[in-house]
């Protein structure tokens, strides 16, 4: 099978009064049909970045890319703007992490999802509304009909965060980005929202890019997991193989430092990863983790390690990967 | 001073002393709301009945969402809002009626750390002058002295000496942490407010400052009210546990019975809420109907029970108690909790499975 979303070789670089800065160096992955792919890593790692050069939402000015987007084999980065207009909500939709600053405060929520299916669908008012009014039920909303007259600032954060969605899958798209979709809301709401997100993906077969921080959430929906440090990959998996065994050093610092791991030890001690995260300003060809690694050897800081097949669909970029038996 | 007691040192006489450090009982803040001009005027109860204590060196976790008042509960107790009713004794002092200038004095004991450590240095001072404020403040100490404190205290949070005339946007977000907290604890309070200290910050940044919490507590014996909406941050760090919903305490007991035995409806929907980082764990997970009520506008009866799974006819009307029906030391503010069964099974297609205490 071939896959839906194709990103190749990908690097971002900003242009900035302190010299350039390299948010994204390397990145490469495949999205599949139906497939949730969760692009996981901390601040300033490069994954929202990654996600947002998808539809080509960078600014133009200032910015300069590399690699490849393919989406179903046509090379997204080389359209015109215009054309990217008619990808972006049709073929590819974003939603972010704050649903109020992505709504517009001063329309209905039912005319901002009409505008979209009238734009991409040519279908008149009525049938639009009517279709809206559908969305909204899917995405879980009462009353539906009575919400489209609604305003943003009517509805709480949860609401509203389901409105995006059912905009996003207004007209079908194949790829959803979702970035940080549930870290502004609380617990109970988030539950609700990754629900719909897992169903929309089982009964539309949308892709998802997800890009999270929370591990948990990842465990929760994602089928394949990207881990990211310093805008590269340094983990591929699926998120049975990352939980059961994570073999980069990094991920496994990352699962020790949760205080689930330490409650499940029975620890009083969380486990820590020292250190800083390297400043984005260049690429030195060494493991960019190694200051941090416990297991880094010269051979670390002389070569950077490829993302290569560790095991059955499992990647890691590291010499000295961790083992099955190594989690405590 | 006096020779006649106060009304205070009176009712302490006639009560058992207690070797709490903080006791809150009946703790109310009410908010006016609405807006003039369309003519709603109407209260926000923030808070509305709170009943807690903390004993000396135990970290009692408050654990709630947006809106439940957990926040205004620590504004309270650290007297940065001066609550609308209730009382709140800092060891057996009661502060909550204090003016700002008699509650000066007592500041020492009490000291909160925000979530935002970007808001809460000023960007003006140095690392060093920001960590001698409380002692500055106070005209306490020469200036010598304060600056081995200082020392003292960068040493005990990790920060290398330097850092001493560094500016806040120089460090990065855990460390501005770490200030935060060599400057709440400078004074050596016996209570540490700790507003989502870690919330703000990275994983394994997080679980540094978490850490540090701790290691400061067993060196310097403070005590913490610590205010999360982090489940596994709470059961981590946690002693104790409270857990709020709209104003109120709804279940509050030890760290294993709440998380092994949860009573109250809200805390198990919120436990079987809350994202497991293990794929292979099996979730059958109860998604609570509705929204949070408005504060403004509170349920009648049981504040939870529009919302609530297994709610009966009884929770619409009357208002529950924080009580202990199974055990003492675990209250919970449900009607339908069973001294036999303990909590009801929320998840009704299944038969009973709350492990119910001896």
């Amino acid at each position: 099978m071939t896959a839906l979303l194709e990103v190749d070789h990908l690097g971002v670089t900003f242009r900035t009064e302190d010299g350039p800065v390299l948010a994204v160096k390397d990145m490469s992955f495949t999205l599949n049909q139906g497939e949730i792919l969760a692009l996981v890593g901390e601040s300033g790692c490069g994954k929202s970045v990654t996600a947002m050069s998808i539809p080509g939402l960078l600014p133009t000015h200032g910015v300069a890319r590399r690699g490849s987007v393919l989406l179903s084999g046509r090379d997204l980065t080389t359209l015109a703007e215009h054309e990217l207009e008619s990808v972006r909500g049709k073929e590819i939709s974003v939603i972010f992490q704050e649903p109020m600053t992505s709504l517009n405060p001063s329309y209905t929520v039912g005319k901002q999802i009409v505008e979209v299916i009238a734009r991409h669908q040519g279908m008149n008012r009525r049938q639009a509304l009517g279709r809206a009014v559908e969305l909204l039920s899917m995405v879980g909303i009462p009353d539906p009909r009575r919400r489209c007259a609604s305003y943003p600032h009517q509805l709480s954060g949860g609401m509203r965060q389901r409105v995006m969605i059912a905009m996003a899958v207004a007209c079908d798209p194949k790829v959803l980005i979702a970035d940080e979709p549930t870290t502004a809301l609380d617990v109970t709401i988030q539950a609700g929202v990754l629900e719909v997100i897992r169903t929309l993906c089982r009964e539309l077969g949308t892709a998802v890019v997800l890009i999270t921080h929370d591990l948990g959430v990842v465990a929760e929906v994602a089928d394949r997991v990207v881990v990211m440090y310093a805008g590269r990959a340094v983990e591929q998996a699926s998120v049975g193989s990352l939980f059961a065994a994570p073999q980069h050093p990094y991920t496994m610092g990352l699962m020790g430092a949760l205080p689930a791991n330490a409650l499940r030890t029975k620890s009083r001690r969380l486990a820590e990863i020292t250190g800083l995260v390297p400043a984005p300003v260049d690429d030195p060809d060494e493991c960019q983790f190694a200051p941090r690694c416990g297991r880094a050897t010269a051979e670390c800081r002389a070569t950077r390690p490829k993302l290569a097949e560790s095991r059955v669909d499992h990647h890691v970029a590291c010499y000295h990967p961790g083992r099955e038996d190594d989690r405590g | 001073m006096a020779e006649l007691p106060t009304a205070t040192e009176l009712t302490t006489v006639s009560q058992p002393p207690t070797d709490n450090v903080l006791t809150v009982r009946g703790l109310t803040k009410h908010y006016a709301g609405g807006s003039r001009l369309r003519g709603g005027r109407h209260s926000v109860r923030a808070v509305d009945g709170v009943d807690l204590h903390i004993g000396p060196g135990e970290i009692l976790g408050l654990v709630g969402e947006s809106g439940s008042g957990k926040s205004t509960v620590g504004r309270c107790v650290t007297r940065l809002t001066r609550p609308t009713s209730g009382s709140i004794e800092l060891l057996g002092r009661e502060i909550s009626g204090l003016s700002e200038r008699r509650m000066r004095p007592l500041r020492q004991d009490v000291h909160i750390v925000f979530q935002d450590p970007y808001s809460s240095l000023n960007p003006r001072m140095t690392v060093g002058d920001i960590i001698a404020e409380p002692l500055r403040q106070q005209g306490l100490r020469s200036r010598r002295e304060r600056v081995r404190e200082v020392e003292d205290m960068l040493e005990r949070t990790g920060l290398r000496t330097e850092t001493r005339s560094r500016f806040p946007h120089e460090l990065s977000g855990g460390q501005r942490q770490r200030v935060a907290l060599a400057r709440a604890l400078i004074r050596r309070p016996r209570l540490i407010v700790a507003d989502e200290p870690a919330s703000a910050l990275d994983v394994s940044v997080q679980a540094a400052i978490l850490n540090l919490l701790l290691e400061l507590r067993q060196q310097l014996n403070f005590s913490c009210l610590f205010i999360s909406h982090d489940l596994s941050v709470v059961e981590f760090i946690s002693d104790r546990i409270a857990v709020m919903y709209l104003g109120r305490i709804v279940e509050m007991t030890t760290r294993e019975r709440l998380f092994t035995a949860p009573q109250h409806p809200y805390t198990q929907a919120l436990l079987s809420a809350a994202p497991v980082p293990d794929p292979t764990v099996a979730r059958d997970r109860v998604v609570l109907r509705g929204e949070l009520p408005s504060a403004a506008a509170m349920p009648a009866g049981c504040r939870f029970h529009t919302r609530c799974p297994v709610a009966v006819e009884r929770c619409r009307t009357e208002d529950p108690q924080l009580v202990g029906v199974t055990a003492a030391e675990h209250r919970v503010a449900c009607h339908l909790v069973d001294p036999v069964h303990g909590g009801p099974d929320i998840s009704t297609p299944r038969s009973a499975h709350v492990d119910h205490p001896a």
